[in-house]
C-alpha cells in the first residue's frame, strides 16, 4: 500500500511540475493545485499507512498504546487544505486580473514588470 | 518563567488588525488604530527585548502543553531583536502611509494588512516549532499577496502574480520537507527536532528534508539562483509597501535559514556551507550587477536587496561566531536602511512624478533637505564610515579574512564599491543634474507624515554607526546563542526530558 501511495506521490509531482512549465496561465494553476495535493499525500504517509482503530487514549493511560496511526499529521493536512486552498482562490482571481491587465495567457507575454 | 511576553508582538497586531477592520467606513480612524497598534507592538517587543537580555531565553508554553507537545513560543536575543524591528519598520510604514491615505493607491485596508503582516513576521521569529513557522510564513503570505495588489494598478496584478506564483512553490517545498521530517523523527519542535538529530547516526536521512527547507528558504530569502521574483514584483505596489516589504519579507526567509541551519540541520555542515558560500557570492556579484543596469530608483534598490541578502547569508556560509555577529548587526543596520531608501525614493516620485532617475533630475536645489536624508542611509548602504553599514561590512569582512577567505573579502569589497556605484547615481542623476524640460512638478507633495519616518531611520542610522559597540556586544551574544545549540534545548525542553533521552541514547550504545 506505501509503495502504491509513493507512486501515485510521485505521479501527481510529475503532473504538477509539467503543469508548471507550461506557458499557460490556468495551466499553471492546475499546476499549483496538484503540487499541494501531492504534499497533503506526503505528509499523510509520513504517519505510515497503518490501519486500525481511532487513536482513543484509554481511561487510565496517559499515552497511545501500540497499533494506531499517527494522529497527528492528519491535522497538519487538515491545517495544510485549509490554507492550500484559500491561496488557490486568491491565486484563481489573481490570475483572471493579471490574464486581463496583461491581455494573455501565455506566461511568455508576462514580462512587463522584468525590463 | 512561564511569561505571557512572547505572545504579545503576535496577539496585540492581531487585536489591531481586527480592529482595524471592523472601522471600515473611516481610514482615518484605521490609520490612527494601525499607528497606536504599532506602537503598543513595539512597547511589547523593547519589554520582550530587555527580558530576553536579562534572561537569555523567554519561552511560552502556548495552553501549557510542555514542550515537545504543543506550540512553544521561544524568544532568544535573535528572534527578539529581529521582533523590535520588524515592529518597528510596522510603526514606520503605517505613519508613512498616513501621507498616502487619500490617494487611489492605498484604499482602505491597508492598515489591518500591515498589522496582520507583521503578527505573521513576529509569528515566524518567535515560534519554536517548525509547521507553526509553516504556517506564520502562510499568514505573512497572504497579507503580502493582498498588499502587492493593493490599489490595483496593471503592473501589481503582473508582478503580483509572479510574486504568488513563486512563494506558493516555495511553500510546498517547505511543507513537502516538513512531512518528511515528521516521518522520520516524529516530532516539529525545533527544540526537540535538533536533540532527535544531534544523536542520530541516521542523521544523514534527514538531508532530503534539509535540502527541501535550503530551496524553500531560497526562495523567500531571494537567494541566487531563486531571487528572480523580487525586482519583477517588488517595484510595482505603491511605495509604502514596498519599503514594508524590502525591510522584512526576505528577511524572515533569512532568520529561517539562520534559526534552521544552526539549530536543526547541521549534521552535514561541509556540504551546506560550502553550497551556502558559491550561493552567496553568486547573489552578491548578482544583484550589485542587476542594480548597476536599471535606472529606475525602485527598481535599483530591488536589486540591491538581493545583493544585500548575499552580504547577510555569508554569515551562515563561514560560520564563525564573528561572522554571524556581523551578519545580525548587518540585518538590522539593512532593515533601517533600506526601508528608508524606498520611503526617500517614494517622497521623490511623489514630488517629480516619476521614480526614473534619467528623467528626474534637480532634487538637491528644489528639496536639500531630501537630499540630506538620502544621503545617509545610501551612503550606508555602499559602507562609508562612520555610517553603520560600514560597520556591518568590517565585521564581515574581518570574519571572512580570519578564515583566510581571501577571495570572499575580495568579492565582499567589490560589491560594497559597486554598490557605492549605483547611489552615486541616483544621486548625480535624481538629486544633482539640472531638472530636465519635461519634467514637471506634479500635483503630489510629500508631507510631514512622509519625512517622520525618514527622519527617525536617518536618526538610527547615524546612531547605529557612531555608537556601533552596544548593538554589536548584543549581536555577538545572540550568535554565541545561536551558535550552541544545546542552550536552545535546554531552555525548551523540560531537564527530565533531555535526562531521559540522554539515558536512552546512552543504552543504545
Amino acid at each position: 500500500m506505501e509503495t502504491l501511495v509513493a507512486i501515485v506521490i510521485g505521479a501527481l509531482g510529475a503532473a504538477s511540475i509539467y503543469c508548471l512549465l507550461r506557458r499557460s496561465v490556468a495551466k499553471f494553476i492546475v499546476g499549483i493545485a496538484l503540487m499541494s495535493q501531492a504534499v497533503n499525500l506526503l505528509i499523510f504517509m509520513s504517519a505510515g499507512m497503518t490501519r486500525g482503530e481511532a487513536p482513543l487514549i484509554e481511561g487510565d493511560a496517559t499515552t497511545l498504546a501500540s497499533g494506531y496511526a499517527d494522529p497527528l499529521p492528519q491535522a497538519l493536512i487538515l491545517t495544510a487544505i485549509v490554507i492550500g486552498f484559500g491561496l488557490l482562490a486568491f491565486t484563481l482571481a489573481l490570475s483572471q486580473r493579471a490574464i486581463q491587465s496583461v491581455g494573455s495567457d501565455d506566461l511568455e507575454d508576462f514580462d512587463n514588470t522584468d525590463k | 518563567m512561564n511569561t505571557l511576553l512572547p505572545i504579545l508582538p503576535i496577539a496585540l497586531p492581531l487585536l489591531g488588525a481586527v480592529i482595524g477592520l471592523l472601522a471600515r467606513h473611516g481610514t482615518s480612524l484605521q490609520a490612527t488604530v494601525g499607528i497606536a497598534t504599532s506602537v503598543v507592538t513595539l512597547i511589547a517587543s523593547v519589554f520582550l527585548l530587555t527580558a530576553v537580555h536579562a534572561a537569555d531565553f523567554v519561552v511560552l508554553y502556548l495552553g501549557d502543553w510542555q514542550a515537545p507537545f504543543g506550540i512553544s513560543l521561544v524568544a532568544d536575543r535573535f528572534a527578539a531583536i529581529m521582533t523590535v524591528v520588524s515592529s518597528l519598520v510596522g510603526l514606520a510604514t503605517s505613519i508613512y502611509a498616513v501621507g498616502d491615505v487619500k490617494s487611489k493607491d492605498l484604499q482602505k485596508w491597508f492598515f489591518p494588512l500591515v498589522q496582520f503582516l507583521i503578527m505573521g513576521v513576529n509569528g515566524a521569529f518567535l515560534t519554536g516549532d517548525l509547521f507553526n513557522l509553516y504556517v506564520w510564513f502562510e499568514v505573512m503570505l497572504i497579507s503580502s499577496f493582498a498588499l502587492m495588489t493593493i490599489g490595483g494598478s496593471k503592473p501589481q496584478f503582473e508582478g503580483g502574480f509572479k510574486y504568488v506564483a513563486i512563494n506558493l512553490v516555495s511553500s510546498a517545498f517547505f511543507l513537502a520537507g516538513l512531512g518528511l521530517l515528521y516521518g522520520k523523527l516524529g516530532t516539529l519542535n525545533m527544540a526537540d527536532v535538533a536533540l532527535k538529530l544531534s544523536t542520530d547516526e541516521s542523521g544523514a536521512l534527514a538531508n532530503s528534508s534539509a535540502i527541501l527547507f535550503f530551496i524553500a528558504f531560497s526562495i523567500k530569502a531571494g537567494l541566487f539562483p531563486f531571487f528572480f521574483w523580487l525586482p519583477a514584483s517588488y517595484h510595482t505596489p505603491p511605495m509604502a509597501v514596498t519599503a514594508l516589504f524590502a525591510g522584512l519579507l526576505t528577511k524572515v526567509g533569512v532568520y529561517a535559514f539562520y534559526r534552521c541551519f544552526t539549530l536543526v540541520f547541521t549534521q552535514d555542515p561541509e556540504f551546506m556551507r560550502g553550497t551556502l558560500l558559491a550561493l552567496t557570492l553568486a547573489t552578491m556579484l548578482v544583484g550589485v550587477l542587476g542594480a548597476a543596469s536599471r535606472y529606475q530608483m525602485s527598481r535599483i534598490l530591488s536589486f540591491h536587496i538581493i545583493s544585500q541578502i548575499g552580504y547577510i547569508m555569508l554569515g551562515l556560509a563561514l560560520f564563525t561566531e564573528l561572522a554571524i555577529a556581523a551578519c545580525i548587526f548587518y540585518t538590522i543596520h539593512h532593515i533601517v536602511v533600506k526601508s528608508n531608501l524606498f520611503f526617500i525614493a517614494g517622497i521623490a516620485s511623489k514630488k517629480l512624478g516619476s521614480d526614473d532617475v534619467l528623467k528626474i533630475g534637480g532634487l538637491y536645489k528644489s528639496a536639500p533637505w531630501l537630499a540630506l536624508l538620502f544621503f545617509v542611509p545610501a551612503f550606508s548602504l555602499g559602507g562609508i564610515p562612520p555610517l553603520s553599514g560600514f560597520w556591518a561590512k568590517f565585521a564581515l569582512i574581518k570574519a571572512s579574512l580570519d578564515v583566510e577567505g581571501y577571495w570572499v573579502a575580495t568579492i565582499a569589497l567589490a560589491v560594497g564599491v559597486m554598490t557605492l556605484y549605483s547611489m552615486t547615481k541616483i544621486w548625480g542623476e535624481a538629486f544633482w543634474k539640472a531638472k530636465p524640460a519635461q519634467c514637471a512638478e506634479t500635483e503630489g507633495k510629500a508631507g510631514v507624515w512622509h519625512y517622520l519616518p525618514v527622519v527617525g531611520f536617518a536618526a538610527i542610522t547615524l546612531y547605529i554607526g557612531l555608537m556601533a559597540q552596544p548593538l554589536f556586544s548584543f549581536s555577538e551574544e545572540a550568535a554565541r546563542q545561536l551558535l550552541d545549540p544545546s542552550l536552545y534545548m535546554e531552555a525548551v525542553l523540560p531537564a527530565e526530558y533531555l535526562e531521559e533521552f540522554s539515558s536512552t541514547a546512552n543504552e543504545h550504545e
